[in-house]
């Protein structure tokens, strides 16, 4: 026994509210992000992660809330993403009870922002997130580059060699995001994410394609994560993390079972 | 009316630690998250925290004078160290090329060697993040309705090497069994978040909030 492999639910949240897509259209509503983590927590999610795709840089307050109120009440580590480019943004979720804050398009800018970000408030908050998509021809070895903007926006940057960089430059955690499986429900990228796996020795984070909870044993067990992150499996009542946990033990991940609840 | 002390010199997250001890504290319980050594040394009880590098967190305990505040309320007054608050005890640690801490507890904070792999030969990846079990190795009031081999939540990539085996109070393995937590007398130390903890790691807080110093 030792170290539990990890399910981190997300919540994309916009203008103050969780909302999923499939592939970045047909948004629904999927409700208010302190309920939601909250009903998470009680199922025994292991982690939150908040991700915040509010366009507009006006309503980044609303997050910051949002972290606020979730972290006076439920005590499991939270991660923030979305919109962080500078150390002032960074102290700012931190201040508010974020734990990690996930970094991505910055990144990409300004390599550096990352290795200045691990020194100021040390690797263990810092997660480099990974949008990567597949860009070789069929019978090629498989290649992925990272992508911004949703997927829209190649950077020629090769997802292998960047998660390498990343680490290097005091990430402590990658969020490995497959835009080719992302909202698809056909399971995750796991040749990709075996491949990050293998390439780095910071923890992983799987994510993008769950659509059952085989999925989520896959991305353990063949895709050698440390932890796997879903949504849409989640936010409308498929299944609930506690029969994620079930079902991952049945096919013998170590999870782990929560405790009782202090007494009053 | 208990007075408790979270030690605040700039090294991390207060505000969780703060808010899972109100969570848990009932009326008559007073925390305060302070710099000031007063309020340390005439609280009742201290909690030293602490997040982020070793060099950091010693410049700032000197700069703000409270290295001594801490030693002097290690020797009476129930202690809880959390993680780099629980390093900053021992002798000395071998992050950022060797760093003297405060020498309360005899011993060294090493790094976990690199590969590292796990019974089925798997690589163990570094830091060590996520939930593990903590092995109850003596009784404790601190262990008050929690269940031995209970999970905690880590995040490090050191961990506390005793001099002596006799303060090991709690074990957990991580390509071999480190020591996870320490308790001498009315001090106890662990290298997990227990404000991070969920439902285990709110009632440790509690029972420290209940405790009174002796074993």
């Amino acid at each position: 026994m030792g170290l539990a492999k990890r399910i981190i639910p997300c919540l994309d949240v916009d203008n103050g509210r969780v909302v999923k897509g499939v592939q970045f259209v047909d948004i629904r509503d999927a409700g208010d992000p302190i309920e939601v983590a909250k009903r998470y927590d009680e199922q025994g999610a292991d982690e939150i992660t908040f991700l915040d795709i509010t366009a507009s840089s006006d309503n980044r307050d609303t997050i910051v809330h949002v972290v606020e109120e979730v972290a006076g009440q439920v005590f499991i580590p939270l991660t923030v993403g979305g919109g962080i480019r500078t150390v002032d943004d960074i102290r700012r979720m931190l201040n508010a009870g974020a734990d990690k804050v996930g970094i991505n398009t910055a990144a990409v800018n300004r390599p550096e922002f990352v290795r200045e970000a691990a020194e100021k408030f040390g690797s263990q908050c810092i997660v480099v997130s990974i949008d990567a998509k597949c860009v070789s021809s069929v019978g090629e070895p498989k290649k992925w580059e990272i992508f911004t903007h949703g997927g829209r926006k190649g950077t020629g940057l090769d997802a292998i060699d960047w998660a390498i960089r990343m680490v290097d430059y005091g990430a402590g955690e990658i969020l490995l995001t497959s835009m080719d499986r992302d909202g698809t429900r056909d399971g995750f990228d796991l040749e990709l994410t075996r491949a990050i796996c293998d390439a780095v020795d910071v923890p992983v984070i799987a994510s993008g394609g769950v659509g059952n909870l085989d999925h989520l044993a896959d991305g353990i067990i063949k895709g050698k994560a440390d932890a796997v992150l879903a949504a849409s499996i989640f936010h409308f009542g498929d299944h609930t993390v506690g029969e994620a946990k079930a079902h991952m033990a049945s096919r013998g991940i170590e999870v782990r079972r929560m405790a009782a609840k202090p007494a009053q | 009316m208990t007075t408790l002390a979270v030690i605040d010199y700039g090294m991390g997250n207060l505000h969780s630690v703060s808010k899972a001890l109100e969570h848990v504290a009932g009326t008559g319980v007073t925390i305060n998250v302070t710099s000031d050594p007063k309020l340390i040394l005439s609280a009742d009880k201290v909690l030293f925290p602490g997040v982020g590098a070793i060099r950091d967190c010693m410049s700032e305990l000197h700069r703000l004078e409270l290295s001594e505040v801490v030693k002097e309320c290690a020797k009476t007054k129930p202690f809880l160290g959390v993680c780099l608050g629980m390093h900053a005890l021992l002798d000395s640690s071998e992050e950022n090329n060797g760093i003297d801490c405060l020498g309360v507890i005899p011993g060294t904070v090493r790094r976990f060697a690199k590969g590292l792999c796990d019974d089925d030969g798997e690589k163990l990846k570094i830091p060590h993040m996520g939930w593990n079990e903590i092995f109850q190795m003596t009784p404790h009031p601190l262990w008050k309705d929690i269940e031995d081999g209970s999970r905690f939540y880590f995040v490090h990539s050191y961990y506390v090497e005793l001099a002596k085996p006799d303060f090991i109070a709690g074990s957990t393995n991580y390509g071999g069994a480190f020591t996870s937590v320490l308790a001498r007398e009315n001090v106890f130390a662990l290298q997990c978040h227990p404000e991070k903890s969920q439902h285990a790691g709110l009632q440790l807080l509690k029972n420290f909030i209940n405790w009174d110093g002796s074993l």
